[in-house]
């Protein structure tokens, strides 16, 4: 990143915002789309001052019809148009499934590459707020399983610019998922043509002993966990894939096979989810490198509760990530 | 029951405005699709076509009047029955067939098969699979049209049975509520798959559903091309000058099946054999032929030429090399990646 973009310290939500502005102004074609994202400027304020920047025609509120809205977006991608459709959470998504599945990831597969759909979905997701069983979903695995669609889940203002910018140039669909929890964090951001590639990785933390892969905001528990294991002498390599599709594997074996451990951390469900995923991948490219079974943590696999006590105890922290590490060292000393 | 057709037109009179060349084109293109299709039901029967096959013989009027009255860079999207929207619109023969067949030759190069047929060199965006689910994007086409400022229309087709899925009416609001030039085309032939309109819907006429959302809505006669053409040139003017979208429901028959799977044991026979009597394509013929606009020999020479063409296609397709394996991930991403995670067979070792 540049240093004089470095020296600015931008919320996530900001960053977020300035990324839509620039490829609206950028762009012609660019046009944003969701429930309240115009007068009211958004759910999460990302959208803040674009319908008066950019007028009705570009920032445009919906009804509330994910599905409808989805759809629209879909069609108008094929027609050439680059909608950033926003769906308020990530929980609605899941009224819009047919349309992100059956259309928008297979569209150019199944006509034969004669159309793309340069669509970009954004939705935060995340769980935290006591907001209950319906409102605090993580999804990354239901869309990082579809051939057809890219998925970021950026964990970083930086990246929450780079990568959306990115996926607005990005002639694929690309599911763009934020955390709710991290829309206040802040951090530097780049400039205008700042972007990152899909699938490359960023090593947020160098060390020797265990690899930790982790996305979004499980970043920030994984550094968290790292700094309390480097009191004891344990150094974790911290590893953000950024994008969960494409993944970039490379990095993931290059650490692992460095470290000979490695704790996957994802704020989803256990059974069938992300961790077990990069998991299973990274069995099948360093099994011989592995001193002791791959870690995973996830929320637990129930609903996420309403009771502050309960919720927090079913959500993956810190200190989980830390007896995942210990756990995993242990087996292989 | 199944809905008599609103009327049954007087075959003597000449229709207002009537176009002799278009009425001519009108009954070749409905006359290949009918032959085309009764032949891809051969050669699924020989096992040359796999899958699904959803024949539309008995709705060519529908199909051809609706897509004749476009222009040819007006968008249309359809459901999975619609070997006849791509022939109306141009597709080559050679090329629908041998998608049908799964060839490398096919118009989707054997990635999509006979419900997900696409000509975007023709404006023909696609044929769906989910019953309901290309309306929004018809609706994004139209929105296209609009945010650019263009003079074209959007039309989607659909059938009854979509008319019950949540997605088109909020299709509907949004082209409403945005002004969007979009054609809700419903192909109204009474049954979704087995289930007829009437044990599926608690209101039966289905242009109600267009009401609303304050969307103007015609039913009309689908076995009649000439009634169809009429009802979508003057909807395309409308959607056109006024930027407002339409609804039309065209009541037709599917003489088969659901698809070729279905037996069709379902569907009463003297309800089959009152439609039939009503065929687009015989009554067509007699308006043509009784209003001198064309003769005996030149009817004859488009059935030769129309079934010379199916040949054609089926020898093409026959004779077309099997898709590439290599072919399997082309066009998942406009910009690929290597990342082949099918297994762990051909991962490295630590001794290699």
């Amino acid at each position: 990143m540049s240093t004089e973009a470095a020296a600015v310290s931008t919320s996530y939500r900001e960053a977020l915002t300035q990324a839509m502005r620039e490829e609206l102004e950028r762009d012609p074609d660019v046009f944003l789309i969701g429930e309240d994202i115009g007068l009211f400027e958004g759910s999460f304020k990302v959208t803040r001052g674009l319908l008066g920047e950019f007028g009705p025609d570009r920032v445009i509120d919906t009804p509330i019809s994910e599905a409808g809205f989805v759809g629209l977006g879909i069609g108008a991608a094929m027609a050439g148009l680059r909608p950033v459709v926003e769906l308020m959470t990530v929980n609605f998504a899941i009224v819009a499934m047919d349309q992100i599945v059956n259309n928008a990831a297979k569209i150019r597969y199944m006509f034969g590459g004669q159309v793309s759909v340069p669509l970009v979905i954004r939705m935060p997701g995340g769980a935290g707020h006591q907001l209950g069983a319906q409102h605090s979903h993580s999804l990354e695995a239901w869309f990082t399983h579809v051939p057809g669609l890219k998925v970021a889940c950026p964990s970083t203002p930086y990246d929450a610019k780079a990568l959306l910018k990115t996926a607005i140039r990005d002639d694929d669909p690309v599911i763009f998922l934020e955390s709710e929890g991290l829309y206040a964090k802040k951090g530097p951001v780049g400039g205008p043509d700042d972007l990152v590639p899909f699938g490359q990785a960023a090593i947020r933390r160098t060390g020797q002993h265990c690899t930790v892969i982790a996305v979004s905001r499980m970043v920030w528990i994984a550094l968290d966990a790292a700094d309390t294991l480097a009191a004891e002498g344990i150094e974790c390599e911290v590893v953000d894939p950024r994008t969960t599709r494409p993944l970039d594997m490379d990095a993931i074996v290059d650490s692992v096979r460095r470290t000979n451990h490695c704790v996957v951390v994802d704020e989803g469900w256990p059974e069938c989810g992300l961790a077990s995923n990069i998991a299973t991948r990274v069995y099948e490219e360093c099994f011989d490198w592995l001193d002791a079974p791959v870690q995973r943590v996830n929320a637990a696999d129930v609903p996420i509760p309403y009771a502050r006590n309960l919720e927090q105890s079913a959500l993956p922290h810190a200190h989980d990530v830390a007896a995942a590490v210990r756990a995993t060292l242990a087996r292989g000393a | 029951m199944a809905e008599e057709a609103p009327v049954v037109k007087d075959t003597t009179v000449t229709p207002p405005g009537a176009d002799a060349e278009l009425m001519q084109r009108m009954f070749a293109t409905m006359h290949l699709i009918r032959t085309f299709e009764e032949r891809a039901a051969e050669e699924y029967m020989r096992g040359n076509i796999g899958g699904f096959l959803h024949l539309a013989i008995g709705e060519e009027a529908a199909v051809v009047g609706s897509v004749l009255a476009l222009r040819p860079t007006d968008p249309i999207t359809s459901t999975y029955r619609e070997h006849g929207q791509a022939l109306a619109r141009g597709s080559e023969p050679r090329a629908v067939m041998a998608e049908l067949f799964g060839r490398e030759t096919g118009l989707c190069h054997g990635h999509g098969g006979s419900m997900h047929l696409m000509d975007r060199e023709r404006f023909f965006f696609g044929g769906y699979g989910i019953v309901g689910g290309s309306i929004p994007l018809a609706v994004g086409l139209g929105f296209a049209i609009s945010y650019r400022q263009e003079d074209g229309v959007a039309l989607v087709m659909f059938g009854d049975g979509a008319t019950n899925q949540g997605v088109l009416g909020e299709s509907m609001n949004m082209a409403k509520l945005w002004s969007l030039p979009v054609i809700f085309f419903c192909l109204n032939n009474q049954y979704g798959m087995g289930t007829a309109v009437d044990r599926a819907s608690a209101e039966t006429q289905l242009t109600k559903r267009a009401d609303a959302f304050g969307i103007p809505a015609h039913r009309i006669d689908g076995m009649d091309v000439l009634a169809v053409q009429q009802a979508v040139s003057d909807a395309a003017h409308h959607a056109r000058s006024e930027q407002d979208p339409v609804m039309i429901e065209a009541i037709a028959y599917r003489y088969r099946g659901h698809s070729m799977s279905d037996p069709d044991r379902t569907r009463p026979e003297d309800e089959k054999a009152r439609w039939r009597a009503r065929d687009p394509l015989v009554t067509f013929e007699r308006i043509l032929l009784g209003e001198g606009l064309v003769t005996a020999e030149e009817l004859a020479a488009v059935r030769d030429a129309n079934q010379a063409a199916v040949d054609d296609a089926v020898a093409f397709a026959n004779d077309s090399p099997p898709v590439p394996e290599t072919a399997l991930a082309d066009d998942v991403y406009t910009d690929p990646w290597n990342d082949d995670s099918r297994g762990s067979a051909r991962m490295p070792r630590r001794s290699a």
